[in-house]
């Protein structure tokens, strides 16, 4: 009897016996009218039965957050008749998060190795999907490279080594700045535990980002009732293009 | 403070979109012009995608006009037929242009288009402009030289479809009206501007307009061919920000009504020469844009079928 039970928490506990219990700070970001960014902290703890084990590599944590995926166009630019600079070729990236940020503990590629990042994807490049360039287009890796630059350049896309803080090897925690230029969806946060290299243990929760108030209103007056919305939108310039004429007028008087 | 535009996408300090609407509402008040052709360029350089750039400032537009026209129609100096002429080719020209936005928009060049726009007629109305004034400091300065006499008779008058224009004492084809109309049409729906630039001069010259009528009608159209461009970019490319508009147009008519009290501390050909100046500033920084090989030669747009 004590054998299998045992047996049973041996099969059910992940190798080495460690597991990552994870919470955030804030599991809803809504994007108001004064929206100007947001901070959310990630934190949580090792939960082990066994001591913390001696023969293994340090232990480190590497945690994504990754916005919705969406299909994204990368054109680029080329000169024209040796005149002027207009988007030539194109390419379709199939999927790429709106954001994406990589935490680790230690510097990426000793945190994680790349057979490892292959398998759960967890890089940039990794995380973003492109399946096939047009044939026209012989370079099609440097769109790629170009789609993770641009939004690293707008902090949609952030790399942060050592920005996750590990205490006795237990105890772990980091921020995740989100930008004030943020897309609504359903964000996911991934908490990777990992000992030499090798995941120990994942842990996945969802931040649910979306507009609020005024904005999901306005919002959505302009996807389902576009017509409503441009009435709605020049009754709005008339009535104040008349209200300050009508103000003036009385001051002038 | 900062905004969050829910259609823009992006955030953006109210109080800079605050004193942008006022400065342009000032120039548009000194000058006389719609101030959409400065205005639309100034959301390019902080950030607001193009597409909503142009559609938005169109709906600001109304309110600019609608403001304007209201002091002319007390005057009595809006040609109504004139007005309606024009107003027909307009909606012609704006649901041309819309499309044309549309279509573009889908393979990637409208940024181009609306720039070349932009490039194109900033330069020749600067340089106009620019010349014109500079002309008329040089007569003012000396002794009143003799004025140009305006053909009263030219190739328009043998056109047919006649039609009187009363308030303005005209009796010639609707043809060239309409046609002026379409022009402005299209470049309201692509550039995102009034086309009042193009339409005074046009009226002037080529339909021998009285100057006094030329700016109330002129207005008047404008309302209902930005009101048009303002619905048709709503419904086909959902780019009107709300938003964006209210906060652009609260400083638009404040400054508007300010800059009028302005303008008439100043002598007419220095204004002029001030608006020319800055039309091509404007120009000149789009053109190099285009010129110059850009820092980064990518840009990103929404996947195939998203939007």
């Amino acid at each position: 009897m004590i054998r299998w039970l045992a047996l049973m928490i041996l099969l059910a506990l992940p190798a080495h016996g460690e597991e990552v219990l994870a919470d955030l700070s804030q599991n809803r970001v809504s994007i108001t009218a004064n929206f100007d960014g947001s901070e959310i902290l990630i934190f949580g703890a090792v939960k082990r039965e066994t001591p913390i084990p001696r023969d293994g590599g340090q232990l480190e944590v590497l945690i994504t957050v990754a916005g919705p995926s969406v299909p994204v166009t990368v054109r680029r630019k080329a000169k024209w008749n040796g005149l002027i600079w207009i988007n030539t070729e194109a390419v379709e990236v199939d999927s790429a998060p709106s954001f994406y940020k990589v935490a680790t503990s230690g510097p990426f590629n000793e945190v994680l190795k790349d057979t490892e990042d292959l398998r759960h994807k967890v890089s940039i490049e990794r995380a973003i999907r492109s399946v096939g360039a047009p044939m026209t287009v012989a370079d099609a890796a440097s769109f790629t490279d170009a789609l993770i630059r641009i939004r690293k350049h707008e902090n949609l896309y952030q790399e942060q080594p050592n920005a996750v803080i590990v205490n006795e090897q237990t105890l772990f925690r980091t921020s995740v700045a989100l930008p004030s230029n943020l897309t609504e969806g359903n964000y996911t946060a991934r908490i990777f535990l990992t000992r030499d290299g090798r995941v120990v243990d994942v842990h996945e929760t969802v931040i649910y980002v979306q507009k609020v108030g005024l904005e999901r209103f306005l919002y959505n007056l302009a996807h389902e009732r576009p017509l409503v919305y441009g009435i709605l939108s020049l009754v709005i310039a008339i009535s104040a293009g008349w209200t300050a004429s009508a103000v003036f007028r009385y001051l002038r008087s | 403070m900062q905004i969050y535009l829910p259609i823009a996408e992006v955030s953006v300090n109210a109080f800079l979109l605050l004193g942008l609407g006022g400065i342009v509402g000032v120039l548009s008040g000194m000058f006389g012009v719609g101030g959409g052709f400065l205005m639309t360029p100034l959301l390019f350089f902080i950030g607001i995608p193009p597409a909503v750039a142009v559609a938005t400032e169109a709906n600001q537009i109304v309110a600019s006009s609608f403001s304007g026209v209201l002091a002319h129609f007390r005057r009595k100096t809006v040609d109504l037929r004139m007005g309606l002429v024009l107003l027909v080719g307009g909606l012609a020209g704006a649901a041309v242009g819309v499309q044309l936005f549309a279509a573009l928009r889908a393979i990637g060049q409208v940024d181009l288009l609306v720039k070349l726009c932009y490039v194109v007629f900033l330069g020749v109305i600067g340089a106009l402009m620019f010349v014109e004034s500079l002309n008329a400091i040089r007569k003012s300065r000396g002794a009143g030289g003799a004025l140009p006499q305006r053909k009263k008779h030219n190739w328009i008058h043998a056109l047919p479809f006649k039609m009187k224009f009363r308030t303005s004492g005209l009796y010639i084809s609707v043809i060239p009206p309409l046609l002026v109309g379409v022009a402005v049409g299209v470049l309201a729906a692509i550039m995102g501007v009034g086309g009042g630039f193009i339409m005074v001069p046009a009226m002037i010259y080529l339909l021998g307009m009285p100057t006094k009528v030329v700016v109330g009608t002129s207005l008047f159209q404008i309302i209902f061919v930005t009101g048009f461009t303002t619905l048709m970019h709503a419904t086909t490319n959902y780019t009107v920000d709300m938003m964006l508009a209210v906060l652009l147009l609260i400083g638009g008519v404040v400054g508007a009504q300010i800059g009028a009290r302005i303008g008439v501390l100043l002598k007419a050909e220095q204004l002029r020469i001030l608006l020319a100046v800055m039309v091509l500033a404007v120009c000149g920084k789009l053109a190099f844009d285009l010129l110059v090989m850009p820092s980064e030669l990518y840009n990103l747009g929404t996947g195939g079928g998203h939007g």
